[in-house]
């Protein structure tokens, strides 16, 4: 056993935590943003808005995270439409291609996940909003998204888990998150087990961390949900 | 002084025509017991007075204010001024059958929403007003930080009337409010209408409370088969009934 090695690089493992905080919190929170209008017009009444975004949610979800990454980081370049244009320099960077595969995949599950979450409002509360003379935006903004984001709960914090684990595809890109630590240690040192376990430590306790915050918020949010009497 | 006025309400769902043309005029103070058996169209047609239900034909007024409205593409009326709906529709406060209270709020929440999204009130008038309507429908202030879904059916009620009242509303609708409650906790509900009813409210009242009906409503209103087959004061409707199928239904009910 080497852990010699571990200790003498735990300053570039904590350099990758922080780059795969960064990249989870970023997509999550860009993704949030995409996915709350996202899951409105996924409940659309329109046929054609409704289809669109199912349409949007099956292929980011029906494909694999890694080929999804791969297509933007590797595929684009091979259009001279696409070098030459004015977003090249954006999407030579393995930084922006990471969050945009990372976004747009995580939008995707996000998007069913409120928009399930959506559904599950009871239709008389949405009917007394509206008898009561709220506007749509009102009607959204202090009904449907309070209700729709605190039913989600559950399922939105396993899919923050999931996205903090899917960060470690960052690493295939040449990003040094903590996966890609683990890489290039294993690569410079000839070591294998220590690096990788090291890695694994590292997202069970940000996993652990972000459960137990999870917990706090569905215990103050979420509370109404739980326990009926009679 | 004329509160509200529905004209000709004409209800139907594809070849099912369900309210055949039903009036109903309402003063201040006036409280209209809408009765029948299920099927006769009552809850539909107080669903119409709000457009919670889009009419077929028909017009309704709130305090003289006509709401405006245009057919649409499926036949049904549509309101053609969302403004002024949403203000019609605050003056029309609801009470349902199944409470609908917003299940992610606590009860004083519920009753301060409307009043501060729609009315405009401040959080410390809203506040002011929503205590005050919790204490008159008897609810402790134990209660004040509870989830809806922690309360018995009957507390539940009782917080939407609170809502209700918040509203200060011109009329107050009544969607068999007692109807999804267990028995022994349909007296404290039909209590707290009934302190309103004495109180001067104008109140419609959907109900299969025949004793509300006849003790707490200056106006009775018998609805069969979409039509109204008969109305008049409770004396009349229960004492005198006309129609023999108005008959029928009360001895049915009466019996029970």
């Amino acid at each position: 056993m080497n852990w010699d090695i571990i200790a003498d690089n735990l300053p570039r493992y904590l350099e990758g935590t922080k780059l795969t905080l960064l990249l989870t919190f970023a997509s999550l929170g860009i993704s949030f943003f995409l996915a709350l209008p996202l899951a409105f017009l996924r409940n659309s009444n329109n046929r054609v808005v409704q289809y669109t975004v199912l349409a949007y949610t099956l292929v980011f979800r029906g494909t694999p995270l890694l080929i999804q990454l791969f297509l933007i980081y590797f595929g684009l370049a091979q259009f001279s439409l696409i070098r030459d244009s004015v977003i090249w320099p954006w999407l030579s960077s393995p930084m922006v291609c990471v969050l945009a595969a990372f976004v747009l995949n995580t939008a995707a599950y996000t998007t069913e996940i409120f928009a399930g979450g959506l559904r599950t409002i009871p239709v008389g509360e949405i009917e007394a909003a509206r008898a009561y003379g709220m506007s749509g935006w009102t009607q959204a903004r202090r009904i449907l998204i309070p209700a729709m984001l605190t039913r989600s709960l559950p399922l939105y914090g396993n899919e923050m888990i999931m996205m903090l684990h899917a960060t470690s595809l960052a690493s295939t890109v040449t990003l040094l998150e903590v996966t890609g630590v683990a890489r290039q240690i294993s690569l410079n040192d000839y070591i294998q087990f220590e690096p990788y376990m090291t890695a694994a430590a590292i997202y069970l306790t940000l996993t652990f961390v972000l459960v137990s915050g999870f917990q706090l918020v569905q215990k103050r949010w979420a509370g109404y949900l739980q326990s009926r009497i009679g | 002084m004329q509160k509200l006025a529905a004209v000709d309400i004409h209800k139907s769902y594809g070849d099912l025509e369900v309210l055949k043309g039903i009036s109903l005029e309402a003063h201040a103070g006036d409280v209209i017991s809408i009765i029948g058996a299920s099927g006769s169209g009552k809850s539909t047609f107080l669903r119409c007075i709000n457009f919670l239900e889009r009419p077929t034909s028909g017009s309704v007024s709130i305090d003289g204010e006509l709401l405006t409205t245009a057919r649409d593409r499926d036949g049904a009326l549509r309101p053609t001024d969302r403004r002024q709906l949403q203000r019609v529709r605050s003056k029309l406060a609801m009470v349902f059958q199944n409470f609908c209270l917003w299940s992610h709020m606590s009860v004083l929440a519920n009753v301060m929403e409307a009043p501060m999204s729609v009315l405009g009130l401040s959080r410390q008038e809203a506040t002011e007003r929503a205590k005050a309507n919790l204490a008159k429908v008897g609810l402790d202030q134990k209660v004040l930080h509870k989830y809806p879904a922690h309360l018995s059916g009957g507390q539940q009620q009782r917080v939407a009337i609170a809502r209700a009242l918040s509203m200060n509303p011109d009329v107050m609708l009544f969607d068999e409010p007692t109807s999804a409650l267990d028995p022994e906790l349909v007296s404290e509900v039909l209590k707290v209408m009934q302190t309103l009813a004495e109180e001067g409210r104008t109140m419609i009242v959907v109900t299969h409370e025949m004793g509300f009906a006849r003790h707490a409503s200056s106006r009775v209103m018998y609805l069969h088969e979409g039509r109204v087959e008969e109305q008049g004061t409770p004396d009349a409707i229960f004492t005198q009934a006309q129609s023999p199928r108005l008959q029928q239904f009360l001895a049915g009910r009466l019996a029970h």
